[in-house]
């Protein structure tokens, strides 16, 4: 029985999730289970909790109510180390936010080493590896100042593949980046989903999210109003706040 | 807390003392203009009383001991930036501790000594720290009045450091501390390998402006008798029959080497400040 279970258990499942500041709802009841492997999507609005939910996932933001589970810990335990948490999950920003004193290399390979205390060479050769895999081979020496956004964007994932997460959390990670860079970003998420990563990304990218998603949700308000695979999603909304939003973003 | 002046972005902190277009030339003009000063305030007092050796040949055979005194400064001024940097760095990061009973005395401490002058910090310690005190192992140890003074001058500026760090590490965008905390670091690795590097050099500027300010404030000492630069000169003047027309060459000299030290200082210091504005 519980091997059983264990197969089929989500590696990250939200049970009506809520948070609220002062008097205003962002989150008001999330569920969603996401199986490893699997690559989801998270579209909606400006405003309706979609950065909140993914900062909650890795414990960035703190919820009110509601129970979050990665990979058999819960999140929502005050007692929780939340850098046990951490180690599992890596995240990506809309601002990249590199560590700007630190070369390309030196960003890859510093948490490896002082969170968890691997062997400086291993942790140089998978560090060149992930660089070379987000196609920045040349650039180890160079510093954040000196790359292009969506340069910096691939080093940020690198940095936190490095980690070896179990799941990778992408919050609007194009949002920021001018468009002749964004493809090369959203290249590295597929080669990644592709490769099995279980991925969780909040997006504006419609098409990518079409291609790439195994399953996308709809929130407003904090709630989700509507999730299906891409097809379904795309080409039957059922809830009109979803297909009012469609018609003006695609 | 709600003081505004408190809330004062270290960049506001380092434009309390700024000259404006300081250029090496401009130096040049006043360090000249100094020279001229002095030369004509001896001239003028020669006409007066040409009988006696001339105020320059008495500043000319007095300068090894004003020199001497002078270095005595210097070393003030180095002992007290050593104190209040190690010091400072230590309430700044006091003050943004998570701990109550750490942040609020940290910060009660950092605003009463930003908020006294600087001459009442030097009197109370003078007269509060005791001339001698006993170490274990080496029984009395006598604390000379210069070492005092130097512990009184960094107060005040330890103080202002602290502010300066607490200021530089809210600069810092919160994403730093977002990606920081999402690779597992801890909050003390995330202050020391991620925050502060990102911060030493945003201060440097400040910091250099607070030294200037501590170096020229420590002839204060010589009104509680320490002989540094200016304790000598009285010292010397006396020793050479307190002649009335000594006073400008003497002074005037004083400056000079102040200013000579000084200077070069400020220089740099605004081009650092250019620098790290436009790499910001």
């Amino acid at each position: 029985m519980p091997s059983q279970t264990e197969t089929r258990a989500p590696i990250v499942s939200l049970r009506d999730v809520r948070q609220s500041f002062g008097a205003f709802e962002v989150l008001n009841g999330i569920s969603l289970d996401i199986h490893k492997g699997e690559a989801i999507c998270i579209v909606g609005p400006s405003g309706s909790g979609k950065s909140t939910l993914i900062r909650c996932i890795n414990g960035l933001n703190p919820i009110n109510s509601g129970s979050i589970k990665v990979d058999g810990i819960e999140v929502n335990d005050p007692k929780l180390d939340k850098r046990a948490l951490r180690r599992r999950v890596g995240m990506v920003f809309q601002q990249y936010n590199l560590f700007p004193h630190k070369t390309v290399l030196q960003n890859v390979m510093m948490a490896p080493i002082r969170v968890l205390k691997e062997d400086r060479r291993e942790v140089e050769a998978r560090a060149r590896d992930l660089i070379a895999k987000v196609k920045l081979q040349g650039k180890e020496n160079a510093y954040p100042g000196e790359l292009s956004g969506g340069q910096q964007q691939r080093v940020a994932i690198a940095r936190s593949l490095a980690m070896r997460p179990e799941v990778m959390l992408f919050d609007e990670v194009t949002a920021a980046l001018d468009p002749e860079t964004v493809k090369g970003v959203l290249n590295t998420i597929r080669d990644l989903a592709s490769e099995g990563m279980t991925c969780i990304l909040v997006t504006h990218e419609m098409g990518f999210a079409r291609e790439v998603a195994d399953h996308i949700y709809f929130t407003d308000r904090g709630l989700i109003v509507e999730h299906g695979e891409p097809q379904d999603f795309f080409e039957n909304p059922q809830d009109p706040r979803t297909r009012e939003f469609l018609s003006q973003v695609l | 807390m709600s003081n505004p002046a408190f809330r004062l972005k270290p960049q506001l902190c380092a434009s309390t003392w700024r000259m404006p277009n300081l250029t090496w030339k401009a130096g040049l003009i006043l360090l000249a203009a100094l020279a001229i000063s002095l030369q004509w305030a001896t001239l003028f007092a020669q006409e007066a009383v040409p009988a006696r050796a001339s105020a320059l040949e008495v500043l000319w055979q007095w300068i090894p001991y004003i020199l001497e005194g002078f270095a005595l400064n210097l070393g003030m001024s180095f002992g007290a930036m050593a104190i209040a940097t190690v010091a400072g760095i230590f309430l700044g990061l006091g003050q943004l501790s998570r701990l109550r009973v750490i942040s609020w005395p940290s910060r009660f401490v950092t605003h009463i000594l930003r908020n006294s002058p600087w001459l009442v910090i030097l009197f109370m310690v003078m007269y509060l720290v005791p001339f001698e005190i006993r170490l274990p192992g080496f029984g009395k140890v006598g604390l000379p009045d210069w070492i005092k003074a130097t512990f009184a001058f960094s107060l005040p500026v330890l103080a202002n450091i602290s502010e300066i760090l607490r200021g530089a590490v809210n600069s810092i965008p919160k994403g730093q501390w977002d990606s920081a905390e999402s690779l597992a670091f801890t909050r003390r690795q995330i202050l020391w390998e991620i925050i502060l590097p990102q911060c030493f050099k945003r201060m440097i500027p400040a910091w250099m402006n607070w030294y200037a300010l501590l170096a020229l404030a420590t002839p204060m000492a010589s009104i509680l008798g320490v002989r540094d630069v200016v304790g000598n000169t009285q010292a010397a003047m006396e020793a050479a029959g307190a002649r009335p027309d000594l006073l400008a060459p003497f002074y005037l000299f004083v400056m000079g080497l102040f200013f000579l030290y000084i200077y070069p200082i400020s220089i740099w210091t605004r081009k650092l400040e250019r620098k790290y504005a436009i790499a910001n």
